[in-house]
């Protein structure tokens, strides 16, 4: 490391004062002002899903009441799937990271940027209120009739507050489509686009076309609970399947716009600590496309014993399987471009490794579901559970902190202890198996999710689960302790503390408030490793 | 992108047009993204009304008796004339953008008044159109009334009714709001030849509110009224 000073002029000491964050129309403010919502909304739904971790460690309901339970899980899905996962890589690192990576000085819409997290924080407090007064209970599919009728939580609040934030998630996805289209230096064509520009690309297609679905689709349920509407309304002849429909045509795809953006990081990082361009590139460009796509087009594999007809159902199987070949390209591509590479073991390579560990476990369990036969037997079992817990957790999240170790550096200027970071890597891998693996058990052997108390002799596999999420926990606090560290004595990282090719890599740590002193002439494909000598600055 | 790589050939510094954002290279690259903006945006509203429509879709499939029922019980004659109101308030707004366009500030002011006059005009009817309904207890709900075996799926009807027609008047105080801070800028002479941007795409949000209720008309009120002519 060389002991260069910080450079004197940054985004992040040019102006001080709060006034000067809350009104920043600078992309890479809101990334670090989306960055502190969303860590209060991880640490929330941490602690939500402490509470169902306590309570399930015996079989008895003891620790809390089934109506808190119900409301335990229900909170920690909303704030985890609305407020975290969905935001977490688009709107914190995308927005840091993806302009730079353009050559842009900004996104193509400032204010609407600005707008989008203030829209955010609004959704993000409807919900915090909706908890305040008592919580929700639905379960975070809000599935009617039980949601416009039965229960007797704050669904109103919930909804509204999901409403709103839906519509952060939309400006954030237009913003970064026209920014893509639009905004790039000169020379950066298509193909020379880092792959993460790519998913994130695939990213806002799906926040354009799914995420108004579900804004209209909560809307109808907010009329028919707050002034009885009956467009889901069994008693009139409503159907309460389509409200399913609806919620699943967004609902399966946002699964998309949370495991996309980390697939780009994946692609990223794993090229950079490999040493090598990545293998296929323009394969796992179009697959990140083909996702997005065939992603529109499996949604009722949620609803197999729902009563659909079986004839859809058996599409919709096929469907599902179909979108396993665009994932199962890029995991592809992405150990041949490890083949031969010269891997360097630094802490955000070895989050990508577990990412690609668990995404595989996590995918190839999305196959079992996908067959009509088993999904009879594993549906709403702690099998489902477990499932997408691998995608959304073991994907999404270790593709979100192997992002967030990767561009640390740029973001703030500082290195944090590698020795830590590969630590927690390693806690978190560890930890995560061991809370959801046995799950996969617990629900091919018929645990049903949902319970507060269960029979006795499935406690030993949900106590090896409570135990692996104390190790979850244990893993994400290290992290914030040392990245929080790192600001105050972390030492200075330079301009490209891991020799990396991007273009973000080419400005100051912390980069200037317009990004670069001249708009960079792009000449070459993102990942040109082995052309230069890496150099470590 | 040769406008961004001729621009950049020389340095900074050079006179801007005063409505070039400093992250932009040229007021060509502005105004594409501008428009590339308002597109995505008009496609995801297309998304958002699709919802509710493919709502409207399963239950007029499934109950064509109540369909048929409840489109006769809508005021066609208020509904045509609100429909006639639309496109010409289209029109109009067509006019503002060709007027901007040329640089007759005064002809933009009228048009897009005029805009905003029939858009009015529209709220209005359906305002008495929703009174009229109120008073008849079709509003869905507790206290929905509705004579005859079809009630229940009637009052189906009716919540998509309210919901998409609502939506449709929500979308359209929203665009008379928006035309009137256009109109302003427009009486202030913010606009020219080389920029008028802001008016073009309130026209593109005008005629795609137009265009829904378009759809909406044929939908809600003409489902079965060739049997009336015949």
């Amino acid at each position: 490391m060389t002991t260069t000073v910080l450079p004197r002029v940054t985004y992040l000491n040019v102006r001080t004062t709060v006034a000067s964050w809350l009104l920043t129309k600078d992309h890479k403010r809101i990334g670090i002002l989306y960055l502190l919502v969303v860590s209060f909304a991880f640490l929330l739904g941490g602690i939500f899903a402490a509470g169902v971790r306590i309570e399930l460690t015996t079989p008895e309901g003891d620790f809390v009441s089934a109506d808190t339970y119900n409301r335990l899980f229900t909170m920690h899905g909303v704030a985890m799937v609305f407020f975290v996962l969905i935001p977490a890589v688009p709107a914190i690192l995308g927005n840091f990271a993806m302009p730079l990576m353009i050559g842009a000085r900004d996104v193509a819409f400032p204010k609407i940027n600005l707008l989008s997290w203030y829209v955010f924080v609004i959704g993000f407090l409807f919900t915090l209120a909706a908890m305040l007064f008592g919580g929700v209970d639905t379960g975070w599919t809000f599935y009617t009739p039980y949601s416009s009728q039965a229960s007797n939580s704050n669904v109103l609040l919930t909804g509204i507050g999901v409403f709103i934030a839906g519509f952060s998630s939309i400006l954030t996805g237009l913003n970064f489509m026209v920014t893509i289209h639009r905004m790039r230096a000169p020379g950066m064509t298509w193909f020379r686009l880092p792959l993460f520009v790519w998913a994130l690309y695939a990213t806002s297609l799906v926040q354009i076309l799914g995420t108004p679905v579900i804004a209209i689709t909560v809307l109808m349920l907010a009329l028919e609970r707050a002034l009885g509407f009956g467009i889901f309304d069994p008693r009139l002849g409503g159907d309460p399947v389509l409200f399913q429909h609806l919620f699943w045509f967004y609902s399966h795809p946002a699964v998309y716009i949370m495991i996309l953006p980390p697939m780009g990081v994946i692609s990223e990082v794993l090229a950079c600590f490999s040493r090598k361009s990545i293998f296929g590139y323009s394969f796992v460009a179009f697959s990140s496309l083909a996702i997005a796509v065939f992603g529109f087009l499996v949604w009722a594999h949620h609803l197999f014993v729902a009563g659909i007809s079986p004839y859809s159902a058996m599409v919709f199987s096929f469907l599902s399987f179909a979108v396993a070949i665009p994932s199962a390209v890029k995991t592809f591509n992405w150990a041949a471009t490890l083949y031969r590479g010269a891997i360097w073991w630094r802490a955000p390579m070895i989050w990508v490794f577990g990412f690609i560990g668990l995404f595989l476990v996590g995918g190839l369990t999305g196959l079992f579901l996908a067959s009509l036969g088993l999904d009879v037997h594993l549906h709403d079992t702690y099998f489902v559970v477990a499932h997408f817990h691998y995608i959304m957790v073991g994907g999404a999240i270790m593709g979100y902190f192997a992002g967030l170790h990767y561009w640390w550096p740029k973001i703030t200027g500082r290195m944090y202890s590698n020795g830590l970071g590969t630590l927690a890597a390693m806690l978190v891998f560890v930890g995560f198996n061991l809370t959801f693996f046995p799950q996969f058990i617990l629900g091919y052997l018929g645990m049903p999710r949902r319970y507060h108390a269960y029979p006795e002799e499935f406690q030993v596999l949900n106590v090896l689960s409570s135990a692996g999420a104390s190790l979850l926990g244990i893993g994400y606090t290290l992290i914030a302790c040392y990245l929080l560290y790192s600001l105050w004595k972390g030492e200075e990282a330079g301009a490209n503390p891991w020799g990396a090719t991007g273009l973000e890599w080419k400005t100051q740590s912390p980069p200037l408030p317009e990004n670069f002193a001249q708009t960079p002439i792009v000449r070459e494909g993102a990942y040109e490793y082995a052309k230069r000598e890496t150099k470590v600055a | 992108m040769p406008d961004a790589l001729a621009a950049h050939a020389e340095p900074h510094g050079h006179a801007h047009h005063p409505a070039l954002q400093h992250h932009f290279q040229t007021m060509a690259q502005q105004q594409e993204a501008a428009t590339l903006g308002m597109w995505v945006f008009l496609v995801t509203e297309v998304m958002f009304f699709g919802g509710l429509l493919m709502a409207y879709l399963l239950y007029r499939v499934w109950y064509p008796e109540a369909w048929s029922e409840g489109s006769l019980e809508l005021d066609i004659r208020m509904g045509g004339f609100n429909t006639v109101v639309l496109i010409g308030s289209s029109l109009t707004m067509a006019l503002a953008v060709r007027s901007a366009q040329t640089g007759a500030p005064r002809a933009t002011v009228r048009w897009l008044l005029l805009t905003i006059a029939l858009g009015l005009t529209f709220l209005v009817v359906k305002f008495f159109e929703y009174k009229e309904k109120y008073d008849l207890h079709h509003i869905p709900g507790p206290n929905f009334v509705f004579e005859g075996p079809q009630k229940d799926h009637l009052q189906i009807f009716f919540s998509l009714y309210f919901g998409l027609t609502g939506l449709h008047a929500l979308h359209m105080v929203i665009g008379v709001s928006l035309l009137s801070v256009i109109t302003w800028m427009a009486h202030r002479r913010r606009f020219s030849p080389e920029w008028y941007t802001p008016v073009e795409m309130s026209g593109l949000y005008w005629h795609f509110v137009d265009i829904v209720w378009i759809f909406l008309f044929p939908l809600l009120y003409l489902v079965d009224r060739a049997h009336q002519l015949s």
